[in-house]
């Protein structure tokens, strides 16, 4: 079943740019990998990033530079972006790990703004005006990626290959300590362990998956912006996490998915979307706690445990 | 006089003291812990029996005073480390990991003694190898056949019994429990009462407890705490002939018969 559902989602992913827009589909990738980042972070270890932002942004202004400056292949600068990113995590967790709940999150915030008037205030970066002109070098030295649906491949097996590491983390020995500490946090320390080494190391994975999905988005729109190191920002990724379903390996990618088309639908209402997507966050925050995936999840074990339950309960009414 | 503890002390205070504000809660505790008994912290409410115990597990920082562990000054060190040196602690409010499974929770503990806590590229495989001493640690505790359930979902004795289960992973020379039967019926109070005593073998333990029936089964001695200092110590013949204590309590022993 689980099998099956994997095979038709990459079948769909595969077939999809000859039915809808590339970019889009791009744009879409790139927003999954970032809300598995943060998802990592939320669901899997309890920490509340609000400024998951910063690590994107910051990613896809060194990945653009790198491509504008220097000779080096396209992979190389979107693995520098992401590395940069995953060292700035490691700082900001060893910084805020000690705090929890909203004291996390606001020190994690005030770091974001920081890191945003930073890059205003750089040279590099183009300030208001953004980085333009970021060009697609080739893929490891050799592979042109110009054309528009051989590039989406590219993007679609990068997403893939940050979802498995996201995967591989959360399904590690490691990770095992991860959701001790969601679940209960002192009794992890009372068993001898450090818990804030083990966050300050997600931090640093966290960041470094959302800074894979910055450079990416550099080189899928040949330019970075503020915009991507904007609380805004921050901000949808915990939308696409919550719409989703948190803790859930694919509820932030659909979440990602439904944010970024609904953005696409709602642009020409312009401030309207906004509107729309607190309204929405409302009703899945009141009704549907769990996110898409996660009812989803909830609604087909129900079911199952029905099903289970039936011939069980037989014997019972014979006696 | 350089060695006062010996070998014979697991665990010592040496006037401990827990400052709140310009309260304390805790003051000038002195206590001595036999290797390998059973040795209890009662006292009405409020008396500083958790505070106590949350300076002795180091979740507090003393103010003032010493914390002798096997004649290692622990004072100045964490929880974590305390874990490390052979001390480990239970809660009150049953301290289990709820998202993840009872063989999970055990084996979340093994890690600790046996690192790879960190491999983060690793598969869960890798660890597979503790899952048999983790299968003995519950068997000990009568949860082998609840292995693969959530442990959010057992009863309350068996999540009790569960976190037994875990602290037993480390293998601790002490362990301290708090208030282990609090909130549990009858029904459940006897078999941890039994569990705590098989698992005392070869062990120091130090019990926070107000159901004094279990105190009298299983301690050896009973330190009584009273506004935060030492009332009395003895044993619980001792301690519950003690008028001081019976007016402490004001009829609270006789509740508990």
């Amino acid at each position: 079943m689980r099998i099956a559902l994997i095979l038709l989602g990459v079948a769909a992913a595969l077939i999809a740019p000859f039915f809808v827009y590339p970019v889009l589909l791009m744009t879409i990738l790139c927003f999954v990998v970032f809300a598995t980042s943060f998802n990592l972070l939320l669901g899997y270890v309890g920490l509340l990033c609000f400024g998951q932002a910063m690590f994107l942004g910051l990613s896809a202004y060194v990945t653009g530079h790198i491509l504008k400056t220097t000779d080096l292949s396209l992979e190389i600068a979107i693995l520098a972006g992401a590395l940069v990113s995953a060292v700035l995590g490691a700082f900001v967790g060893f910084v805020a790990v000690r705090r929890s709940g909203i004291q996390f999150a606001m020190i994690t915030f005030a770091f974001a703004q920081f890191v945003y008037f930073l890059l205003l205030r750089s040279e590099f970066t183009g300030g208001e005006n953004g980085m333009q002109g970021i060009p697609r070098s080739e893929l490891f030295g050799i592979f042109d990626v110009s054309d528009t649906l051989t590039f989406y491949y590219v993007i679609l097996g990068m997403t893939a290959l940050a979802i498995l590491l996201a995967y591989r983390v959360i399904h590690s020995p490691y990770g095992e300590i991860l959701k001790a500490i969601r679940d209960n946090e002192p009794r992890v320390e009372s068993l001898g362990f450090k818990p804030e080494r083990f966050k300050i190391l997600a931090m640093s994975i966290s960041a470094g998956i959302a800074g894979f999905a910055g450079g990416m988005k550099a080189a899928v729109y040949g330019f970075a912006t503020l915009t991507d190191v904007s609380w805004t920002v921050s901000g949808e990724v915990i939308l696409m996490t919550l719409l989703g379903g948190l803790g859930t390996l694919t509820g932030p990618m659909v979440g990602a998915g439904i944010v970024i088309v609904m953005n696409d639908e709602l642009a020409q209402f312009g401030e309207w979307a906004l509107i729309a997507q607190g309204i929405i966050l409302i009703l899945v925050i009141l009704f549907f706690r769990r996110g898409v995936v996660g009812e989803a999840g909830a609604f087909f074990r129900r079911r199952q445990a029905r099903a289970k339950d039936a011939p069980a309960g037989k014997p019972r009414e014979a006696e | 006089m350089a060695n006062t503890t010996g070998p014979d002390y697991a665990l010592e205070a040496r006037g401990i003291g827990k400052q709140f504000g310009s309260f304390w809660a805790v003051k000038d505790v002195h206590l001595r812990i036999p290797r390998g008994s059973i040795h209890a912290l009662i006292g009405p409410n409020g008396a500083g029996k958790t505070t106590c115990f949350n300076l002795l597990t180091k979740t507090l920082q003393p103010s003032t005073g010493q914390i002798i562990l096997n004649g290692e000054d622990i004072s100045g060190l964490r929880t974590s480390d305390v874990a490390k040196r052979g001390m480990v602690r239970s809660f009150q409010i049953s301290a289990i990991f709820a998202d993840m499974t009872v063989l999970e929770n055990v084996r979340v503990a093994l890690q600790s003694a046996h690192g790879r806590a960190f491999r983060f590229l690793s598969p869960i495989s890798s660890i597979r190898g503790l899952d048999t001493r983790a299968r003995e640690l519950l068997a000990d505790v009568g949860l082998a056949d609840a292995e693969t359930a959530k442990a959010a979902d057992l009863s309350y004795g068996k999540k009790r019994a569960l976190e037994i289960a875990t602290t037993l992973a480390l293998d601790p020379q002490v362990m301290l429990l708090d208030e282990p039967t609090a909130g549990m019926g009858h029904e459940d109070i006897e078999p941890i009462t039994q569990l705590i005593r098989k698992v005392s073998a070869g062990r120091t333990i130090v019990i926070v407890e107000h159901n004094l029936s279990v105190v009298s089964t299983l301690s050896d001695r009973i330190t009584v705490l009273q506004a935060g200092q030492v009332l009395m110590e003895g044993t619980y013949p001792e301690v519950s002939a003690d008028e001081r204590v019976i007016a402490a309590y004001m009829g609270g022993v006789e509740d508990a018969h």
